[in-house]
């Protein structure tokens, strides 16, 4: 069983018309048992910059502090956010740095860039970084997130859309997986607001 | 860094409250060649005079390809990135390993975030450099100030960046020999809603006043950016055209 296989994990990220949805599942477990169900994997960076961790538990809450930490010293330093994409090889820098001892994470960030250009991306636990026009998947269920994907994308979504999208997609391909599940959390942002929002599927 | 009497910071305080070395690291600076720096509505502008102590010096110039870098054996105004562009005064063999240090660290900042780095952090990390040297063991001061020009999202800016590490952005500064001679004549001349040709005949006249001789395209070196964010050192057949506009 592969370490990245203990503690169970799924997130996707989509990309509508200036605007984005990053969503996860809610289950944290040992391998067969399930200890929580209401763990945190997707954190906001800042209002327009999300990032989603699938992988081995501790790593996700370690990286999500250390990139808070970076963050906020940049601020402090530039006065300013950092765009989507900087943040993005920022977390890819982060990830290689450990090359030889990794996280044992998979990132997906998502993020309105400049014009309110919506940006999304995932990499792998060594900082390789994969863009996308579409949408990104990570964590256990990510190959039946895949198939849902493709199959319910169209482009240019708007965001309630979107988030019927995102969520049908989420609590379908959890269901195939028996790692992943226990509800989803869904954030879909557009320029002007944030709407959270957690999802009840099949709770098993 | 050694043993005896050299182990400890030559900046140490004054009673006065100074830090002698810095002073006489500044001293160093106003006896230097003159250089200076405008800031205009659309790009900015750097210049300093180049005077080669004799005529046997070997000033080879080489105009190279698209990008106009001249290969001159002594070229005093140097990029940092494409996009910042840097002036000094004081000590030339100081100049060239603050160069080197601040390439370097504009390098790791693209590297590490891929985006080019914004002036005031590469300012403020040269400065932060060369506050060191004021505060470590067995070293001394840097004998230059900086003039440092470039143009980022923020627009263009000028900083002055002094021995002891301080850095102020400036409408338009001067520094060396003549600097006050030059500043008096720019704090005249100079207008908010300059543009950068303007600003680029401002800085000839200014170097002008003090010019001892006859100023020509092989005496001063002139860097410009503008909204295109491309430092470029002027050419000396350009430099000559914007003398016979002067005129």
């Amino acid at each position: 069983m592969s370490i990245f296989e203990y503690n169970g994990s799924a997130v996707v990220a989509m990309v509508g018309k200036n605007c984005f949805a990053i969503a996860s599942d809610r289950r944290l477990g040992v391998q067969l048992q399930t200890i929580a169900t209401d763990f945190q994997r997707i954190s906001k960076i800042h209002d327009r910059v999300f990032i989603g961790l699938s992988g081995l538990a501790t790593d996700v809450q370690t990286l999500y502090q250390r990139l808070v930490f970076r963050h906020k010293l940049y601020q402090l330093r530039e006065e300013r956010d950092m765009k989507p994409e900087t943040f993005a090889s920022l977390v890819s820098a982060i990830l290689y740095e450990k090359r030889f001892g990794p996280y044992l994470c998979q990132p997906v960030i998502a993020g309105l860039g400049e014009d309110d250009k919506p940006f999304i991306c995932t990499m792998d636990s060594i900082g390789a970084k994969e863009l996308a026009k579409d949408f990104v998947v990570s964590g256990t269920a990510s190959e039946s997130l895949y198939g849902a994907c493709e199959a319910m994308y169209k482009p240019d979504m708007e965001a309630e859309e979107l988030f019927e999208t995102i969520s049908q997609a989420l609590l379908s391909s959890v269901d195939r997986d028996c790692l992943s599940g226990w509800g989803g959390h869904v954030y879909v942002v557009t320029p002007n607001e944030i709407k959270e929002r957690i999802l009840k599927g099949r709770m098993d | 860094m050694g043993d005896s009497q050299y182990s400890f910071s030559l900046t140490t305080f004054s009673p006065s409250g100074k830090l002698v070395q810095i002073e006489h690291a500044l001293t160093a600076v106003g006896s230097g060649q003159t250089s200076l720096g405008i800031k205009a509505s659309n790009g900015v502008v750097i210049a300093t005079e180049k005077k080669l102590p004799s005529i046997l010096v070997d000033e080879e110039s080489v105009v190279t390809n698209v990008n106009q870098m001249s290969l001159l054996q002594v070229q005093k105004i140097q990029h940092l990135t494409p996009n910042i562009g840097v002036v000094y005064s004081g000590m030339g063999p100081d100049f060239r390993v603050l160069v080197r240090k601040s390439r370097k660290q504009a390098e790791q900042y693209n590297r590490l975030y891929k985006e080019p780095i914004p002036v005031t952090q590469l300012v403020r990390e040269t400065a932060t450099v060369m506050q060191e040297f004021t505060q470590s063991g067995g070293v001394r001061p840097f004998g230059v100030s900086l003039l440092v020009a470039g143009y980022d999202d923020k627009g263009p800016q000028l900083y002055q960046v002094d021995p002891s590490g301080s850095y102020f952005s400036w409408k338009a500064s001067a520094m060396g020999k003549n600097v006050s001679n030059a500043k008096t004549f720019l704090e005249k001349r100079y207008t908010e809603d300059m543009e950068l040709d303007d600003a680029i005949h401002t800085a000839i006249l200014t170097l002008k006043e003090g010019f001892e001789g006859e100023i020509s395209s092989k005496n001063i070196e002139i860097g410009k950016i503008g909204a295109d964010k491309i430092f470029r050192v002027l050419t000396p057949a350009e430099i000559d055209d914007y003398l016979a506009e002067v005129e």
